[in-house]
């Protein structure tokens, strides 16, 4: 566990039907290795449950699997479901799957501050994470 | 970098791999007893005492997307480019049993496979092909027994006995809690319609192989090749022990279980790993549930070149990949193959990437010679000390799954409880994450990945999604639902809820339903009121 780790909450989730988990739960442990504290709702989950989980779990970081293609239809539905509860701002928004580079700055300017295609390193989502999460977060959970 | 010399080398699955193997390492096999000749108990060598001499594996290149009007011009596409059997893909929706216009279908319409909603897209999927010529392979799990009630009922209307199709159905509902997730019902009432099938189909459709008893999916999931060969094997199991508990006679159903498995990059671990499926398949089908026909214990499988080793860079080196994974499925005996397309690290196949992948089927059989005599690497010290050590390493998982089932049938037991605890789930999660973190730490090399990256950043021709098609399948349904019997799908239904409650065999009652233009999504609603939606337990 890393200093820098140690008190980050992660919100992990797939979106629609789509049933490769293989990658999300991959993840899941890399992240939970690396220190976090890592919640995993599972598959066949809509964007207006993983916002409302977001805000109740008061994470730090919401990651969302999707390889059925379905990510320039689902992913503006949680931008706005995370706005509607006014949390789009306290949290870092990231996206795997199967991203043609195309997409890659469509979602960007979404606000998904993380794009990572298939093949991407566990290690690159871990650093990218704290990297990005906020000061504020470092201190102790109570 | 990394060098040749590192000590002991293993397989990608973690088998000890000597540096030269010798007869000492064969000195406890017989070889009339272990292996026999091809197309003899154990089947070791083969199904067939000629196989490919007799008849090349089945080219069947796996498709759908949109709607079942461009998909049927795909299977044309293929047939007319060497393909001679069909498998369908379907998309999500229909493989969980939702219809287009549900609210957890919205983006994935059409996206990955074909979408059905009705007998009317059934219909139009295979317009123009020959039901009883071309071999049809539905591939499908939880809602199978509507989809194959679809075609059964597609099939009757264009005048084609049933007796005459030769396809398969997929219908492996126990891997869908570990492999694949597309699971639309819990363990215990899809295991229900997985028998439901077998049982139907060995009095009705008596030449239709009624499970594709599936590998591949597990594979995918991150498994290695152990654990991929001893849960299919323990699945296969769990349905024989399904079939035996519904009374029917263990010579009548098993000839028409087949197997479906992966192919991974580490040859001679594959082609060990098809072999010791044959030659466990046998001994169990035989000395354990005491079949007496051949037929019932000859393992048959198809291959599909696992997507998951397929990399976004330098996406052309995947078509080596491809041949290599190609070469040991055929090295190892398979009946059917699919090799995946170079571009899936990116979207389901282009046009050009399914010829490539249909290209490479026609130089392994006309160009490579592998096809020249059968079962090649027979024989061989390593290849046979790596079968004897792939089926050892495979009954440790398998003793332990039975060790958690009890009675009469604790394979099926076993197996359920399993699931329930997500043990195997965790087993292929677990492998999953070591082999990424192998990746990552370079001790596993992957060409253009973790090592020898190439500067070239060449732009491919992918697949067009249309994303009118969702609307327009959308417009398709509401079109059906206006043009029916309200009243028909209603006493359908209400005769299928019965019959669920009642624990009658749902085939009968769901060929009603479908006749009447009920639809997928209804049918599998009614099913979800009377046996519970199972929800993923969300284990890593």
């Amino acid at each position: 566990m890393t200093a820098q780790s140690a008190n980050i909450k992660v919100l992990l989730a797939k979106l629609g039907l789509d049933g490769h988990d293989r990658g999300v739960k991959v993840i899941a442990r890399a992240m939970r290795d690396a220190g976090m504290e890592v919640v995993y709702m599972g598959m066949r989950v809509t964007p207006d449950q993983v916002a409302q989980t977001a805000l109740q779990e008061d994470v730090d970081v919401v990651g969302i699997s999707i390889l059925s293609g379905a990510h320039m239809r689902l992913m503006p539905r949680l931008t706005k479901a995370l706005k509607d509860r006014s949390i789009s701002e306290d949290v870092l928004l990231m996206v795997g799957g199967t991203i043609p580079e195309d997409d890659v700055e469509p979602l960007h300017a979404m606000g998904i501050q993380g794009v990572f295609p298939v093949g991407s390193f566990t290690t690159a989502m871990t650093d990218f994470i704290i990297e990005n999460v906020s000061q504020g977060r470092s201190a102790p959970r109570v | 970098m990394v060098d040749n010399k590192e000590q002991p080398k293993s397989s990608l699955s973690g088998l000890k791999v000597k540096p030269v193997y010798t007869p000492d390492d064969l000195v406890n096999m017989d070889f009339a007893r272990d292996l026999g000749h091809p197309g003899e108990y154990p089947f070791t060598r083969g199904p067939y005492p000629d196989m490919y001499l007799g008849r090349l594996w089945t080219r069947r290149q796996i498709a759908g997307f949109g709607t079942a009007q461009a998909t049927n011009e795909r299977y044309r596409f293929l047939l007319d480019h060497g393909q001679n059997g069909i498998s369908t893909d379907f998309d999500h929706p229909t493989l969980t049993g939702y219809d287009s216009d549900h609210e957890l279908a919205e983006g994935e319409v059409g996206r990955l496979g074909v979408a059905i909603d009705s007998v009317r897209d059934m219909d139009e999927l295979f317009l123009d092909i020959p039901l009883d010529e071309v071999s049809v392979s539905l591939t499908i799990n939880h809602p199978a027994i509507v989809l194959l009630s679809m075609f059964l009922s597609v099939s009757e209307k264009r005048g084609v006995d049933w007796s005459r199709l030769r396809g398969t159905v997929q219908n492996d509902s126990l891997k869908e809690f570990h492999g694949q997730k597309t699971f639309a019902l819990g363990p215990g009432p899809s295991l229900k319609l997985t028998t439901d099938i077998v049982e139907f189909c060995t009095q009705h459709v008596p030449n239709w192989y009624t499970i594709s008893i599936s590998g591949y999916h597990i594979r995918e999931s991150g498994s290695d090749a152990v654990q991929e060969l001893a849960f299919t094997i323990a699945q296969g199991m769990a349905y024989v022990e399904s079939a035996l508990e519904r009374g029917l006679p263990v010579d009548s159903f098993s000839p028409r279980l087949s197997f479906f498995f992966g192919c991974h990059n580490d040859v001679f671990e594959e082609v060990a790993k098809y072999r010791a499926a044959r030659r466990m398949w046998a001994r169990i089908m035989k000395d354990r549930y005491k079949a007496s026909r051949p037929e019932s214990m000859r393992l048959r499988f198809h291959t599909q070149t696992l997507g998951s080793t397929l990399m976004r860079q330098d996406p052309q080196n995947n078509i080596a990949r491809g041949t290599l994974q190609a070469l040991a499925a055929v090295l190892g005996g398979t009946q059917s193959l699919h090799v995946s397309g170079y571009d899936e690290a990116f979207d389901i196949p282009s046009e050009e990437a399914m010829r490539m992948s249909l290209a490479t089927q026609l130089i392994l059989s006309h160009e490579s010679g592998v096809t020249s005599t059968v079962d090649p690497l027979a024989g061989s010290y390593f290849i046979e000390s790596m079968t004897n050590d792939m089926e050892e390493a495979a009954w440790d998982y398998i003793n332990r799954l039975e060790a958690m089932g009890s009675g009469q049938f604790p394979m099926k037991t076993g197996m359920l409880s399993a699931i329930d605890t997500g043990y195997i789930e965790l087993e292929i999660a677990r492998a999953a994450y070591e082999y990424q973190l192998r990746i990552e730490s370079g001790e596993q090399v992957i060409v253009g990945l973790n090592q020898y990256q190439s500067e070239s950043n060449q732009k491919l021709e992918l697949f067009e999604f249309d994303p009118e098609e969702e609307e327009w399948q959308k417009g398709r349904l509401a079109e059906t639902r206006g043009g029916r019997s309200a009243a028909d799908v209603k006493s359908t239904l209400s005769s299928l809820k019965q019959a669920a409650r009642d624990n009658k065999n749902l085939m009968p009652p769901v060929l009603e339903a479908v006749g009447a233009l009920a639809t997928e999504g209804e049918i599998l609603d009614t099913m979800r009121e009377v046996y519970g939606e199972y929800v993923d337990p969300g284990v890593f």
